[in-house]
């Protein structure tokens, strides 16, 4: 497996000593590391759940907003971000693994090289309240 | 290939009779293909030296890793610079922010140095290095982002038959617990992958690497732990730190060989020394 761009190296480097749920994702946005406060939130761990493409990550953590609606493919924070090549927040609802509901606000920014061009994308989150 | 190390210090010229057989100067080396293409990595002060070296007008391209003073310092001193009919390229880090002229100026103009770079006589292309494969000449370089402060790369060269690569300033384990262990998630890996030759960081050692996190370089435990991961087959010793003499990088050097058990061969990384790969 080709060696990651060093800025996704230093990312999850940093997600993996701060206590902020964070997720790490390449260009496509598919999933490369989540942290482990990401793991209590998701209620799985990284190494169970291995690398996800963001459909399957809107799917397999059922995210929804306020109405409780299915979010639209393009509508997660990280397709928004790697879409529009901007910073994103939103409030949003889903379901961990291990059967939980969660309120959380999350932010997605771009990861952006020395030549300006699409690293990956990276999304940190908040639990908004308890269901 | 050929490749002749010209200054193996970090950080800051120490010439002194303590550092005489590991050197003073600061980061240069010189690669040449089997063509006779010649790159030349990075212009600390050993790059006087090496420039005193071509005779004969002809194209010359330098590759820098990064811009800070211990790799650009001995640029003004190249004598090719200064001769009308040489043809100088100079590749560096790419920015989203200021041009490599521009940078390199900050240094290179009043009242930091004497002579701008627009006046010097030979003719002078400046370029941002691209990500990835491109050719000088005869040779194959490939440039990566690497691990330390600022926008650094490493270089990895080849001449279709054998390969080195340079990372004189790189810290993969910053941010670990030791070193990475998957291949994929360390920096320099690529790079560094069946190299015949890997030139790399090995300032410190553990003690001193504990009080230096996040500074930009490497323990000698983790030059080697990089060089067997990717199956390089010789790993020399580069960026020494000022503070250490001749008998502290001797010490060095067999601390890393016994580490490297075997698995590759550790050479000291001696000013003037040439390796033929």
């Amino acid at each position: 497996m080709a060696q990651r761009d060093v800025s996704l190296i230093l990312m999850r480097q940093l997600a993996s000593g701060i206590a902020v749920p964070m997720f790490v994702a390449d260009e496509k946005g598919d999933l490369l590391y989540f942290n482990e406060p990401a793991e209590v939130l998701l209620g799985r761990q990284f190494d169970e759940v291995g690398d996800l493409s963001l459909e399957q990550q809107r799917e397999m953590f059922a995210l929804r907003d306020d109405s409780g609606n299915p979010l639209p493919p393009d509508q997660p924070p990280l397709a928004v971000a790697l879409r529009e090549r901007r910073p994103v927040h939103r409030r949003l609802w889903m379901s961990s693994l291990d059967g939980r509901d969660h309120a959380i606000e999350a932010t997605a920014f771009p990861l952006l090289g020395g030549g300006g061009h699409l690293i990956g994308v990276v999304a940190i989150f908040w639990v908004a309240k308890k269901a | 290939m050929r490749v002749c190390l010209w200054g193996t210090r970090g950080s800051i010229a120490s010439a002194g009779p303590e550092t005489v057989r590991y050197g003073g100067n600061t980061a240069c080396a010189e690669a040449e293909g089997r063509d006779g293409t010649i790159v030349v990595l990075d212009a600390g002060t050993g790059v006087r030296r090496v420039g005193n070296t071509y005779h004969e007008p002809r194209r010359l391209d330098i590759l820098l890793t990064h811009l800070h003073m211990d790799h650009i310092q001995g640029l003004g001193f190249f004598a090719p610079l200064f001769q009308k009919d040489f043809e100088v390229h100079v590749w560096g880090p790419p920015s989203t922010t200021q041009d490599l002229r521009t940078r390199l100026t900050r240094y290179l103009s009043p009242p930091l140095f004497p002579v701008r770079l627009r006046d010097v006589a030979a003719r002078l292309e400046l370029h941002d290095a691209p990500m990835g494969r491109f050719e000088i000449g005869g040779l194959e370089v490939t440039a990566q982002t690497v691990i330390h402060p600022g926008q650094t790369l490493g270089y990895r060269i080849s001449d279709g038959e054998s390969a080195m690569a340079y990372l004189p300033d790189h810290e993969p384990a910053l941010g670990t617990d030791g070193m990475p262990d998957r291949p994929d998630w360390t920096s320099g890996h690529d790079l560094a992958a069946g190299v015949d030759l890997l030139v790399h960081d090995a300032q410190y050692t553990a003690d001193e690497y504990a009080q230096r996190v996040g500074w930009g370089h490497s323990r000698v435990s983790d030059a080697v732990d990089l060089a067997r991961m990717g199956g390089a087959r010789r790993l020399v010793t580069f960026h020494h730190d000022p503070a250490h003499n001749d008998e502290t990088l001797d010490d060095m050097l067999a601390g890393a060989q016994a580490r490297a058990a075997g698995a590759l061969e550790v050479l000291p990384g001696r000013e003037g020394q040439t390796f033929r790969i």
